[in-house]
C-alpha cells in the first residue's frame, strides 16, 4: 500500500513536470534568426497566385506576398477564424443585410520596392481578381459572383458591395491565392508581369528562383506585423520524389515539408529521430469520392448507382485505410469540422452512412437485382498517383465486389485521367475530388451540382440548382445549415457522386521548428511569418 | 575519308526530321494538356473559359499543322520556343540542368572507364581462373542492379551507417552547388550518382573488354608477336589492348549519350536538378514544347556522338572508311 501511494506520487509529480515542461515549450520565447530549409514536392508554374492553383508556386511564393487578411495563423484548425493581414481591426460580418463589407487598411504599409501600399492596391488587386478584362485570366473569378463593386472611399478603406449577401464572400475572399499586388506594377506592366515577377508586402523578400532547385526569400525588416518574421530567410527545396523529401527530413537537409506525409512515412521518421521529430495532424479539405457516369448503361439507373455508394463500408475504411494512406474521416459534402457539416446522426440517415453494413449491402444486392445489374462488369476510372487514390481505388474495388460486382481498375497518368474526365468521358465509373484551400462550404459544395463544370457524372437536376442557389444567397448561419441538409440530401440521392473518405493531413517535421500550426489545408497558413527556429 | 564524312553527315538530316515528326505528333496523340494539368490538376474549382484561354495562350488552338510549322522552323531562326509549364524560354531551361547532367556523365564515365578496362583486361588474361569468375560475378550484378536501385541503397545506406557510428543521419545535399563555387559539395552531392551510374556503365564495358581483348588475344598477330619474343607486357599494352579498345570505345559513346538524357530515375533518388529530372516534369505536365526538344537534345546527342565514333572507328581502323 505504501509502495502504491508512493508510485502514485512519483507518477503525480513527473506528471506535473511534464505538463510544465509543456506548458514552458509553448509560451517559449520565439527566437529570432536562421534559414528554414523545406522541401516542395510540386514545381512553380507561374508565380502569379491569381492564376496558378498548385501548392507548387504557394509553398514557395506565399511568404512574399500578403493578403486582405487571411486564416489565423496562430488558430488555422478553426475553418471560421479570420485575421486581417493588411487591414485591420476585426473581419467585418457585413453591414446593409449583409451586401457591404468595409475594410480599413493598415497605415505605413510597403512593398518591397518601397512602394507604399494601400486601399487602391487592394483594389487594383480584386478587381483583377473578380472584374478581369478580356483575354486575362483569373482563376478564382467564379468564385466571387457575389461581389457587385469595389470601391475605395479613401487612401485607406475598401468596400466590397455584394448583389446578395453571401456567405462564401469572407472565405473566398481570404483564400491564399489572393497576393495583394501594387497598382504600380499592374498599371506600368501589365496583367503578365507577376507570372515571372515578384514585388509584394509579404515577410520575405523575394532572393533568388533557380528553376527546379530552389526559391530563397530573405527576411522584410519593414514586415507589417511588429516582430516578425523571426527567421532570416527561407529556402524551398524542390523535391519532386517522396522519398527524397523524406530522407531530407531524417538527414537534416530540410526541416519540414508543408504538404504531408502518408502515416507510413511518418512512423519511419518518428522510429528514426524520436523526439526529434514532431508530428502534427489534421483533417484536410479534400475529399475522395467516385462519380458515375449516368450515360452509361446501367449506370443511368439510380438503383445502380445507389448500390454503388451502399456497398462501401467507411467507417471500416477509416480505422484501418487510415494506417496505410492519407485518408481517415468519415463525412458528408461540407468539411467535417465546419459548422455547416452533417452531425454523426444526421450522417448515419443518409444513403450510404448506415453503421450497419450488412443491411447497406443486402440492400445493394436487392437494388442490383431489380435493375437487372446483377454481377456486372464495368471500367472503373483512376489516376496513377498512389496517395491516396491508388490505394482508395483498391479499396473500393474489393468493396463493390462485396456486393458481386466486377470493377475492373483502369490507373491513368494524371493528364490522361483529366481527359477521360473532362474531354473523353469513356469511364463508367471514376476516381473523383475536392480539394479546396480555405474551407468555404458554400462554394466548395458547388463541385456537387450537376451543372457545374468541374461535376462530370453527366446528371441532370434542375433541384439541385436550385436548393444551391437559395443556399448561396442564405443569411444566417441557421438557414444556410438546413439548406446545406437539404442540398447534401438531394446530391447523395442523385448519386452521380458519391463520398468516401476525407484526406487527413500528416505533418511530421523536425522539433526545432516552432510556431507553425498545421491548417486543413496544405495551402493555407504558408506565410512563414510566425515560424521560428529554436537551435 | 571526306567521302566517309560527307555520307555520314547526309544521313544525320532525314535521322533529325524522322524524330521530330515522330514526337511532335506522338506527344499530341496522349490525351490531355499542360492546361488542364496545370489549373486543374489540384483538384480546385476552375473555369472551363480559363482552361480555353490558356490553350489560346500557348497556341495549342491553333490547328497542328501550324503548331509543327512553327516547331520546324523555331530551328531555323534559333528559337525553340518557351516551355508551357514556367514560360521560360526552353533554351534556358535546358541550359540551367545540362551542366549538372553533363557533369554527372562525365564523372559516371571516368568511374566506368577506370573500373571497366583493368577489370576486363585482367579477367581476360586471367580466363578461367577465380580473379576471372570474381570480376564476372561483380560485372553480372552491375548488369543485373538497376543503378537507381543503388542509389536508394547508397542513401539509406548513408543515413543508417552515419546514424549509428556518427549519432547523426547524414545524407548527400539535395541542391546543385558548382564545383567552381564549392568543389566539396558538388562532389558531396554528384559522387554517389556517379558511383551508381557508373557501377552498371563499367558492367557493360568490363564484359566489352574481356570479351574483345579475348578474341583479339587469339589472333595470328598475337602468336606472331610472342613468337618474335615480347614480353606479355607489350603484347597486351601495345597490340591486343588498342586494338581490343574498338567495341568498348562504341560502348562508351552509346552510354555517354544514354547518361546525358536517361539518367530519369537516377537523378529523381538523388534530387539532381538535371536533363532527366526535367524530361519526368516536362512529361508528367504535359509540357509538349519542353518535351519534343528534350527528346531532340537526346537525339542531336545520340546522333552526334554516334558520328563521332564512326569517325574514330574510321581513324582506328582503315578497312571502314576504305569499305
Amino acid at each position: 500500500m505504501k509502495s502504491s501511494l508512493f508510485k502514485q506520487g512519483v507518477a503525480a509529480i513527473v506528471g506535473i513536470a511534464f505538463a510544465l515542461g509543456a506548458v514552458t515549450v509553448s509560451v517559449a520565447a520565439p527566437k529570432k534568426g536562421g534559414i528554414l530549409n523545406f522541401v516542395v514536392g510540386s514545381k512553380i508554374p507561374s508565380y502569379d497566385g491569381h492564376i496558378e492553383s498548385t501548392f507548387g508556386m504557394i509553398h514557395p511564393i506565399r511568404p512574399f506576398y500578403s493578403l486582405l487578411f487571411r486564416v489565423n495563423p496562430d488558430n488555422p484548425g478553426d475553418p471560421t477564424d479570420f485575421q486581417c493581414d493588411v487591414c485591420e481591426g476585426n473581419i467585418p460580418s457585413g453591414a446593409k443585410g449583409g451586401t457591404e463589407y468595409t475594410f480599413k487598411i493598415r497605415k505605413g504599409l510597403q512593398f518591397h520596392d518601397g512602394t507604399p501600399l494601400n486601399a487602391h492596391d487592394v483594389k487594383a488587386t480584386f478587381d483583377k481578381i473578380v472584374f478581369p478584362p478580356k483575354g486575362v485570366a483569373s482563376n478564382r473569378k467564379a468564385m466571387f459572383k457575389m461581389v457587385k463593386s469595389i470601391e475605395v472611399p479613401d487612401d485607406h478603406t475598401i468596400v466590397f458591395t455584394l448583389h446578395f449577401p453571401s456567405g462564401a464572400f469572407i472565405p473566398s475572399t481570404g483564400m491564399p491565392f489572393n497576393f495583394i499586388y501594387s497598382k504600380k506594377d499592374l498599371d506600368a506592366h501589365g496583367y503578365e508581369w507577376h507570372k515571372k515577377n515578384v514585388n509584394g508586402s509579404g515577410a520575405f523578400i523575394f532572393v533568388e528562383h533557380v528553376a527546379g532547385s530552389h526559391v530563397a526569400g530573405k527576411r522584410n525588416p519593414n514586415y507589417h506585423h511588429a516582430g516578425k518574421p523571426y527567421l532570416d530567410g527561407f529556402r524551398a527545396i524542390s523535391a519532386p520524389k517522396m522519398s527524397v523529401r523524406l530522407q531530407a527530413i531524417r538527414g537534416d537537409r530540410a526541416a519540414i515539408e508543408f504538404r504531408g506525409f502518408p502515416p507510413k512515412a511518418r512512423d519511419d521518421l518518428v522510429k528514426a529521430l524520436g523526439d526529434k521529430i514532431t508530428v502534427q495532424e489534421s483533417d484536410w479539405n479534400c475529399a475522395l469520392m467516385f462519380t458515375v457516369n449516368v450515360n452509361h448503361k446501367p449506370f443511368d439507373d439510380k438503383r445502380v448507382r445507389h448500390a454503388l455508394t451502399l456497398a462501401v463500408d467507411r467507417y471500416e475504411a477509416s480505422k484501418y485505410l487510415a494506417n496505410i494512406a492519407i485518408v481517415k474521416t468519415v463525412g458528408g459534402i461540407v468539411f467535417p469540422s465546419h459548422p455547416l457539416a452533417a452531425t454523426a446522426a444526421e450522417l448515419e440517415g443518409m444513403i450510404g452512412f448506415s453503421r450497419d453494413i450488412k443491411a447497406s449491402r443486402a440492400k445493394a444486392r436487392a437494388l442490383l437485382k431489380e435493375a437487372g445489374a446483377e454481377g456486372i462488369e464495368f471500367d472503373f476510372n483512376n489516376r496513377g498517383v498512389d496517395q491516396p487514390y491508388k490505394v482508395v481505388g483498391t479499396w473500393l474495388v474489393d468493396q463493390w465486389r462485396q456486393v458481386g460486382l466486377k470493377p475492373i481498375q483502369r490507373v491513368q497518368p494524371s493528364p490522361q485521367f483529366y481527359a477521360t474526365l473532362r474531354k473523353k468521358k469513356d469511364f463508367d465509373v471514376t476516381v473523383d475530388f475536392n480539394c479546396q484551400s480555405v474551407v468555404n462550404p458554400i462554394a466548395d459544395v458547388s463541385k456537387f451540382l450537376c451543372s457545374a463544370g468541374n461535376h462530370y457524372s453527366g446528371c441532370e437536376n434542375a433541384k439541385l440548382d436550385a436548393i444551391y442557389d437559395r443556399l448561396l444567397k442564405a443569411e444566417t448561419p441557421a438557414q444556410q445549415r438546413s439548406i446545406m441538409r437539404e442540398f447534401e440530401t438531394e446530391v447523395f440521392d442523385t448519386a452521380g457522386t458519391a463520398l468516401t473518405l476525407w484526406w487527413y493531413k500528416i505533418n511530421p517535421h523536425r522539433s526545432y521548428v516552432k510556431g507553425w500550426k498545421i491548417a486543413p489545408s496544405h495551402y493555407l497558413n504558408q506565410s512563414l511569418d510566425q515560424i521560428w527556429l529554436d537551435k | 575519308m571526306h567521302k566517309y564524312i560527307a555520307k555520314r553527315l547526309l544521313l544525320i538530316l532525314p535521322t533529325l526530321l524522322g524524330a521530330a515528326v515522330l514526337v511532335f505528333f506522338l506527344l499530341r496523340a496522349i490525351p490531355g494538356d499542360v492546361c488542364e494539368v496545370r489549373l486543374a490538376g489540384s483538384g480546385l474549382y476552375v473555369d472551363e473559359a480559363e482552361i480555353e484561354l490558356c490553350r489560346e495562350k500557348l497556341g495549342l488552338a491553333k490547328p497542328l499543322i501550324v503548331q509543327f510549322w512553327d516547331f520546324i522552323t523555331g530551328y531555323v531562326v534559333w528559337d525553340l520556343g518557351d516551355s508551357m509549364w514556367t514560360g521560360k524560354p526552353v533554351t534556358e531551361e535546358i541550359g540551367l540542368r545540362f551542366k549538372l547532367s553533363l557533369q554527372v556523365a562525365i564523372m559516371a564515365t571516368l568511374v566506368a572507364v577506370v573500373i571497366a578496362i583493368p577489370l576486363g583486361a585482367i579477367s581476360a588474361i586471367k580466363q578461367d581462373t577465380w580473379i576471372d569468375y570474381v570480376v564476372r560475378s561483380f560485372s553480372i550484378a552491375g548488369i543485373a542492379m538497376p543503378s537507381f536501385w543503388l542509389g536508394i541503397l547508397i542513401i539509406l545506406g548513408l543515413l543508417i551507417g552515419t546514424q549509428h557510428f556518427l549519432g547523426t543521419p547524414w545524407m548527400p545535399p539535395i541542391e546543385y552547388v558548382s564545383p567552381f563555387k564549392d568543389l566539396a559539395s558538388n562532389m558531396a552531392q554528384l559522387i554517389w550518382p556517379a558511383v551508381a551510374t557508373g557501377y552498371r556503365y563499367s558492367a557493360v564495358a568490363t564484359r566489352m573488354t574481356r570479351s574483345a581483348l579475348l578474341e583479339v588475344l587469339r589472333e595470328d598477330y598475337i602468336r606472331t608477336a610472342r613468337a618474335k619474343g615480347m614480353t606479355e607486357k607489350i603484347v597486351i599494352n601495345r597490340h591486343a589492348l588498342k586494338n581490343a579498345m574498338l567495341p568498348v570505345f562504341t560502348i562508351i559513346g552509346i552510354e555517354f549519350a544514354f547518361l546525358m538524357g536517361g539518367l530519369v530515375v537516377t537523378e529523381q533518388v538523388f534530387n539532381l536538378n538535371g536533363i532527366g529530372k526535367l524530361f519526368v516534369e516536362s512529361v508528367q505536365a504535359q509540357d509538349f514544347a519542353m518535351t519534343q526538344q528534350l527528346v531532340m537534345l537526346v537525339v542531336v546527342i545520340a546522333v552526334v556522338t554516334n558520328f563521332v565514333v564512326d569517325l574514330v572507328y574510321a581513324w582506328l581502323d582503315p578497312r571502314i572508311r576504305y569499305a
